[in-house]
């Protein structure tokens, strides 16, 4: 477990900023006590500093993972969220989409999301803003790109893409080797 | 272990009627149990031929009696068998009848002459006539049945010989009787009518009656016992030749074998000992059930037959299958109606569980739900909610799951907690960790910290947890319906490899657990097995080895553990442990115990598990800070029980030999890094006491053991050592006696001097 560099923790933030905008701040400053970013394997986690300090007990060989994986930093020094970080997206996502229950199990699957199978679209989505995508319950199903925007969707065909694809809770089977 | 992360498999939920449903097949009723019909009744030409067979058998016996000419008869007989030689068989049959009718003529008249020459031939006399009146009746029978027996056909005899051969012995004892009992009657008639010809011929008919009712319930009683005997034939097999029986004898076998041990003296076969009838009983209860024959061994010693059986049949049929809602996502009233509108035909558990769900069928597969994958609930069996319900995790505590995977427990855990506090999650199998790492993610823990340690080594990594919980690895003996293969694979040096790594485990788990806890200091000990082995012993063995006890699970259901089991005599408190079994409670068989800590230090010595009160206040005084403690304990030691000590400081130092051993034992013993740390203990106090007198030092001696054994981590061992050696050096004491004298000399050495004592210590130690 090590602080992020400089640069990563920018890469980080704005790759956060895409989805939460200016929620990020609620995420660093907590009513529960301070939480922080911490990097193993290229791997970024979101624990709070007291679990921090408990968890440097252990070697890099004997943790395993501490706090929640939010995601991974690629060998070209990208940052890709993980299906893991939606419990942080979730609350905090500016722009939304909600699909009908007959889309949802498509998306579970890894398709991208058609307008026909979208139920509704927040006001003010821009295209190619990061979008968090709920079923009709508003149970959080994962997040993807929104290649349209809500303009736009009005008056898209009901095949085209509205949002892109990026991660789905579905992963936690399908690739559940891959999460760590 | 049947933990395994099945997130397909164990996820679906058969739609079909369950073996449960299946339809039963006709009762089969044992043979003990049967109603016997009597003897069955003969075809006219079967009764024919017995009473043929029954005049050979009295002709044989007269022949014996004369013993004549035995050895021509015998040739006869295996002629008259054989196919061959019919027409010859015929003639010579024909001249032996001829010959037996005079053989019969001659000894009779022999036979007559020794009656009249008798002295008591008046009364012998009129029995004779009347013998060889029925023998000359017999012969004529004789001449007609052989007769007859020349025109039948021989090969329909021998057929029917063969048919009858089973009946022959029942029925021919039996009418024999009857022909007896007849014929004696009809003599007894005519003697009474003889003697009372004076009565009259109405109380001649009462008398008749009366006879003949006597008469019959002689043979109803006769009868009754015969049946009686019928019914406890169990007949023992000769040999055991499991290949020739199809799996409904076995069946029924293990039925009569069991009904015969359930009333043993009266119903076994007097030259089979009870032995033989377990074995027999082992063997097939092994071949139904395909068990290995030292697991079904262990299952009889452990269980009455009649629940023997019951658990075996539980043990073929798949528990229901039950989820737990994740309080931290949803409530178990949302997440039903959620489910319900899938399709899935769910309960509530039972009153015991709030978070409990019974899936009786589903339309959709369970572990591929949106809400499954959300987190809302997680599969997992109702037994493995106990352990943790017993544990009864507070918010804000540090816990840890020593052998976690796949994590059903542990977040079970975290929801009773919150997200607060901090759980640590442990599992050595870095595959089956990777599945923890999933669900608590799915299910939103965020107060996680999850490690791949060898569980035993973890108190050296941290410790000072407030609960502990230990699924401890076991054979897996309660969820064999889960996973088969265990019935075949586990032998006794399987089971020996678990209950040591449990009691390892259960020793680890103890020493990471801070006794001094403000709300905690438990710890809580599972398996899924249902041996007593893996359970009560293991807990037991902790018992003796750690100061700890045994508390309530807390738990209101579940039969209680065993105290007494065989040879073995366990703590009587572990009456307070359950157990849980599949064909009582229907979940998986389970053992919960609950161990409260009562101090942090570690008896160095079985014996020495009761620890005085004065040593327990000293505990609490303690301050957490390990490194001061001593000096004050000492302080107080010292002064106020200088002469108790004397008295344990004469002991030890009249025995070195208890002292070696004691080491010995602590290597044996596999907490590991025991035993070195006892030395550095030793080690330690001769240094601090050094200034003190000699005789202080030794007193202090077997408190400070205790306490200070308890910063086992390694960084700690070193700075104690590195302090020991640069304050002074030591002398420390394989014989306590060597020990004593030499301190003196001890103080005054410089530390250099010291540590190369140390060393020459050392090897002194491994020479010896």
């Amino acid at each position: 477990m090590k602080r992020l560099s400089e640069q990563r923790n920018k890469i980080l933030f704005e790759k956060l900023a895409k989805y939460v905008g200016p929620n990020v701040k609620v995420l660093i400053e907590r009513p529960d006590g301070n939480y922080c970013f911490r990097e193993k394997k290229d791997r970024v986690y979101y624990l709070s500093e007291k679990l921090m300090k408990l968890s440097d007990t252990f070697t890099q060989q004997q943790l395993v993972c501490a706090g929640t994986c939010i995601g991974k930093f690629t060998k070209s020094n990208k940052f890709i969220l993980q299906i893991t970080a939606l419990n942080y997206l979730a609350p905090y996502a500016q722009c939304k989409m909600w699909l009908k229950s007959s889309a949802e199990q498509q998306f579970l699957y890894g398709q991208h999301v058609t307008k026909g199978g979208m139920g509704r679209i927040s006001e003010n989505t821009e295209k190619y803003s990061g979008v968090v995508v709920y079923s009709m319950e508003d149970l959080p199903l994962g997040f993807g790109v929104a290649s349209l925007s809500t303009a736009e969707c009005k008056h898209a065909d009901p095949m085209a893409t509205v949002a892109f694809h990026q991660c789905d809770i579905g992963e936690y089977i399908r690739s559940e080797k891959d999460l760590l | 272990m049947g933990r395994k992360a099945k997130f397909n498999d164990g996820v679906l939920v058969k739609k079909g009627p369950g073996k449960k449903a299946k339809k039963q097949g006709e009762p089969i009723i044992p043979v003990a149990l049967k109603d016997n019909e009597g003897p069955k009744k003969l075809s006219r030409h079967q009764q024919l031929r017995a009473k043929k067979r029954e005049e050979k058998k009295k002709e044989s016996k007269e022949k014996q009696v004369n013993n004549k000419n035995k050895n021509k008869k015998k040739k006869q007989i295996s002629k008259y068998n054989s196919d061959d030689e019919e027409s010859e068989e015929n003639d010579s049959i024909d001249e032996d009848m001829e010959g037996e009718s005079e053989e019969v003529d001659e000894s009779d008249n022999e036979e007559e002459v020794t009656g009249f020459t008798d002295d008591n031939k008046s009364w012998l006399k009129p029995k004779q006539q009347s013998k060889s009146k029925k023998q000359v009746v017999e012969e004529s029978e004789d001449d007609e049945d052989n007769e007859e027996e020349d025109s039948d056909n021989e090969e329909m005899e021998e057929e029917e010989e063969e048919e009858e051969a089973d009946n022959d012995e029942d029925s021919d004892i039996s009418e024999e009787d009857d022909e007896y009992g007849v014929s004696k009657d009809d003599e007894d008639n005519e003697e009474e009518e003889a003697e009372d010809d004076d009565e009259l011929p109405i109380e001649k008919e009462s008398k008749k009656l009366k006879k003949e009712m006597a008469q019959m319930e002689k043979e109803a009683e006769e009868e009754l016992q015969l049946n009686i005997k019928d019914q406890e034939k169990f007949e023992f097999p000769e040999t055991y030749d499991i290949e020739q029986l199809t799996l409904q004898d076995v069946q029924q076998r293990i039925r009569d074998v069991i009904v015969v041990l359930s009333d043993f003296s009266k119903l076994r076969d007097a030259n089979r000992s009870r032995t033989d009838y377990l074995e027999l009983l082992l063997k097939d209860l092994c071949a139904y059930y395909s068990y290995n024959e030292y697991l079904m061994d262990k299952l009889m010693q452990m269980f009455p037959l009649n629940e023997l059986l019951e658990f075996l049949e539980a043990s073929e049929v798949q528990r229901p299958m039950t989820i737990r809602a994740n309080s931290l996502k949803t409530r178990r009233r949302d997440l039903a109606a959620a489910l319900i509108n899938r399709g899935v035909n769910l309960d509530p558990i039972g009153k015991w569980s709030k978070v409990g769900l019974v899936i009786y069928s589903s339309q959709v597969p369970m572990g591929a739900t949106p809400e499954y994958l959300a987190g809302y609930y997680m599969i997992q069996g109702a037994s493995s909610l106990l352990p943790v319900m017993a544990l009864a995790p507070q918010e804000n505590e540090r816990i840890l799951d020593m052998c976690a995977a796949p994590g059903g427990k542990a977040s079970h855990i975290a929801a009773i907690m919150k997200n607060t506090g901090c759980l640590f999650v442990n599992d050595v199998n870095e595959s089956r960790i990777k599945a923890v790492v999933g669900n608590f993610h799915r299910m939103g823990i965020i107060n996680s910290v999850i490690t791949t340690v060898d569980g035993r080594k973890f108190p050296n990594i941290i410790k000072g947890f407030d609960r502990v919980i230990l699924d401890a690895p076991c054979t897996g003996t309660g969820v064999i319906a889960k996973d088969p293969s265990v019935k075949a694979s586990k032998d006794e040096l399987d089971l020996q490899r678990c209950f040591t790594l449990q009691r390892q485990l259960l020793l680890a788990a103890i020493d990471s657990v801070n006794a001094k806890s403000q709300t905690g200091g438990y710890i809580v000990y599972s398996t899924c097995s249902i041996l007593p082995e893996e359970n009560e012993w293991v807990v037991d063995y902790a018992l003796k080895m750690r100061n700890v006890k045994l508390v309530e699970t807390g738990l209101d259901f579940g039969t209680d553990g065993f105290t007494n089991y065989r040879n073995h005599r366990f703590h009587p408190s572990l009456k307070m442990t359950k157990r849980f079994y599949p064909h009582t409670h229907n979940m998986d068989g389970f053992f919960v115990a609950k161990l409260k800590k009562i101090s942090n230090s570690i008896p160095s010595d079985a014996d020495k598990v009761v620890v005085s009160e004065d040593e327990v206040s000293n505990d609490k005084k303690q301050s957490s800070s390990e490194d001061e403690a001593p000096k004050k304990e000492q302080m107080t030691n010292g002064k106020n029980n200088k002469q108790k000590r004397k008295a344990e400081n004469n002991d030890s130092s009249s025995s070195p030999n208890k002292k070696q051993k004691r080491e010995n034992e602590d290597k044996k013993d596999k907490s590991d890094n025991k035993s070195p740390k006892n030395k550095f203990v030793k080690k330690k106090q001769f240094n601090k006491g050094s200034s003190a007198s000699p005789n202080k030092k030794q007193k202090s001696e077997n408190d400070d053991k205790k306490d200070k054994s308890e910063d086992k981590s390694p960084k700690n061992k070193k700075f104690n050592k590195k302090k020991q050696f640069n304050k002074r050096p030591t002398k420390s004491d394989s014989s306590p006696v060597k020990g004593n004298a030499e301190k003196k000399t001890g103080t005054n050495a410089s530390p250099a001097k010291g540590k190369a004592q140390y060393k020459n210590k050392k090897n002194f130690k491994k020479t010896k």
